[in-house]
């Protein structure tokens, strides 16, 4: 789960992160209202979205007066926001960040993250900040610092002392900014975060090591522990249809293709993905119906599936394990008359019970196109796709 | 032969009282595994399916002689059950929880090092399906019937993906020594190398399949390795040819976030270290067909 810039930095904050003053508005009166409240004779004016590179396109202002702010948080708020990470489809500014600015003199990478390969927390540091970690790594790979946190101690003093000594800083710069490196380590191990990228951690003129920008990614495995990051979820930020995927605990990830598909266990649905491109067509989604494919689940899997007006055909494949192919074909059934499926439906069966399961669907007198096999069911989804209809929108 | 588990093994259910614990231990008694008790603390002295419950992990294998586990624990409590079962001296605990918290795992990690490594414990997983050596034990949640015995190993991410790969080689005949799953977390308890160690040095198994996923270093480290040490032949492949970068597709683990960890990369690897990668998800079976028939 990601949060927001404005919400990792009150987290680092309390961890003894040292950050600009900062206050967020919902509108341009509360924003103006922030700057007084505030103080100083600069304010950025920041886009809040779940999206790095915001900067660079456009949603970060930097103002001078009252009325500037106002001008920068009427532009901001309400706009959809695209970034070269966000995807075309950009992503919709409804808080601004409001930030005292202060000239400085250094800008820092401070990173850290759940590194699978030693599987631990890796700390990385550089003294080109500002930039993205890849560009570092490509154009500066001497200038890369790098710790790995021995978990059963955590993140040392002497460890984060070498690093910002590394980063050349002097020894009233070194002491804050050991602060900072171990603040965010605290707040990572503490919040079950996966990772924290503080970019640019700046340098003042007169010492000070601050937080300008901060990103927290957490563990969505641990949030049943860390209410008060669960609560920092923002649905604004999130396809309305993962979301509503999640209540009905299906795995779902929106993808541009026409072809919806619908599968049990993370794998074979990645696979029937696989199959389909390479039966020449394109996957609408990913769709892990999870274990024990009740008719319920069944039943919202379609739902979902069908609210993307690009689907022009369903594959449904289901390896029945502990689950049994009667069961799942009951269900589709169920769906098929409670629903308006009105895309070509194809379903393949295998596993347990998989012949009573062909039977259901064959007798159910619905339009279902059968398949075998895992390279049959690809291909007749394909090629239904292709002679199917525009459909007009509708909702879930 | 096989790797990992087979008709001598002696299992515990750890949560065995649970619905979950309950429902695949009859499952795997049925199939043969031999089942010698079960944890569960607070409930102690009772029986369940007609075989004793211990509250601890230490206490049950005094008294049964287990040298596995299999935790149906919820994911809060998991990380403590596996570390309990190591501490306990199991030989091998096998983790089918999907859900733990990623640092638990690296807590667990670093635990079992504690153990010099003629006494660590292997961990099979988490979120994974389990380990199957057809015709002898289970110790997971698969269906049983779509296994046959034979001479080829199977080491999977996914669980049904590994299902299709067996039911495909079985329609052609071809039988498994074992087959495992090393689950989808991004820190799992072993690793495709860790298994492939042990179907080069199994006397039964004649060619091994590894079906990975986007995500992760594990795949391009196994293909290194099976280049410099394997002299088996391994067909591998890679789920996830489509998948964008940055999202996570269902496994925790199935995210592309550095290089490399694309499925297109990971089969380019495996291709440069001499594996044959089956060209689809559909041409597993008839891909190990023809590696065998060589």
């Amino acid at each position: 789960m990601d949060i927001h810039e404005y919400q990792a930095k009150e987290i680092l904050a309390n961890f003894g992160v040292a950050t600009p003053h900062g206050a967020v508005a919902y509108s341009p009166d509360q924003a103006v209202y922030c700057a007084t409240e505030l103080g100083g004779w600069h304010w950025a004016v920041k886009a809040q979205i779940h999206s790095g590179g915001r900067g660079k396109a456009g949603g970060v202002k930097l103002c001078k007066t009252y009325n500037e702010v106002r001008a920068a948080a009427v532009e901001l708020l309400g706009k959809t926001l695209v970034t070269n990470q966000t995807g075309p489809e950009g992503k919709i500014v409804q808080r601004v960040y409001i930030e005292v600015a202060e000239p400085f003199e250094r800008e820092i990478y401070l990173g850290f993250v759940l590194d699978r390969k030693v599987e631990r927390v890796r700390v990385i540091a550089s003294r080109f900040g500002g930039m993205d970690i890849e560009e570092i790594a490509k154009d500066h790979p001497e200038e890369i610092l790098q710790v790995v946190v021995e978990p059963a101690v955590g993140l040392q003093p002497f460890e984060a002392r070498e690093l910002a000594f590394g980063l050349g800083l002097n020894i009233k710069q070194v002491s804050r900014a050991v602060a900072s490196i171990l603040g965010c380590y605290r707040a990572f191990r503490d919040l079950d975060a996966t990772m924290v990228e503080i970019n640019p951690l700046v340098v003042t003129k007169d010492d000070r090591v601050l937080a300008l920008d901060a990103k927290m990614s957490f563990d969505d495995n641990a949030l049943f522990r860390r209410g008060t990051v669960a609560d920092m979820r923002d649905h604004s930020q999130e396809d309305p249809r993962e979301v509503q995927a999640a209540e009905h605990n299906l795995n779902y990830v929106g993808l541009d293709g026409n072809i919806g598909c619908i599968v049990n266990g993370a794998g074979l649905a990645m696979a029937t993905m696989d199959v389909i491109k390479y039966a020449g067509g394109s996957p609408a989604n990913f769709l892990d119906l999870g274990g024990g494919a009740s008719p319920e689940r069944v039943a919202a899997a379609f739902r979902l599936v069908l609210s993307d007006r690009n689907v022009k055909a369903i594959l449904v494949n289901v390896f029945a394990g502990i689950n049994r192919c009667d069961w799942v074909a009951e269900g589709i059934v169920k769906a098929c008359h409670e629903l308006n499926v009105d895309v070509p439906l194809v379903v393949r069966l295998s596993g347990t019970n998989v012949e009573a399961g062909r039977d259901i669907i064959g007798k159910s007198g619905l339009p279902i196109i059968s398949a075998e096999t895992l390279a049959d069911a690809g291909k007749a989804a394909v090629d239904a796709a292709k002679g199917a209809p525009e459909r007009s929108a509708r909702t879930a | 032969m096989s790797i990992l588990i087979d008709e001598t093994s002696r299992v515990l259910v750890q949560g065995f009282t649970g619905d979950k614990g309950t429902f695949h231990a009859k499952e795997m008694i049925a199939f043969g595994t031999k089942i010698v008790g079960g944890v569960t603390p607070g409930k102690g002295g009772a029986k369940h399916l007609g075989l004793p419950v211990f509250n601890t992990m230490k206490e049950a294998i005094k008294e049964t002689g287990a040298t596995h586990s299999i935790a149906f624990v919820a994911p809060a409590f998991c990380a403590d059950a596996i570390m309990e079962a190591a501490d306990a001296g199991i030989k091998l605990v096998c983790s089918i929880t999907d859900g733990i918290p990623a640092q638990d795992m690296m807590r667990v990690k670093r635990y079992l090092l504690r153990y010099q490594r003629d006494h660590r414990t292997m961990l099979v997983g988490p979120n994974c399906a389990g380990i199957i050596s057809p015709g002898k034990a289970m110790l997971g949640i698969m269906p049983g019937n779509i296994y046959m015995q034979g001479p080829v190993g199977i080491v999977s991410r996914s669980g049904t993906l590994g299902y299709e790969a067996a039911a495909q080689m079985k329609a052609l005949g071809i039988g498994l020594s074992t087959s495992v799953g090393i689950g989808g977390d991004p820190i799992n308890g072993s690793s495709f190398l860790d298994h492939l160690v042990l179907f080069e040095r199994d006397p039964e198994t004649t060619a091994v399949m590894m079906i990975g996923e986007i995500g992760g270093p594990q795949e391009a480290e196994a293909a290194a390795w099976i280049k410099s040490h394997m002299t088996k032949p391994v067909v591998g492949y890679v789920a996830g040819l489509t998948a964008p970068k940055g999202r996570r597709m269902g496994h925790a683990g199935a995210i592309i976030s550095a290089s490399g960890d694309s499925a297109a990369e990971k089969a380019e690897t495996m291709k440069s270290y001499g594996l044959t990668v089956a060209p689809s998800p559909s041409e597993l079976g008839p891909t190990m067909a023809k590696v065998l028939a060589h």
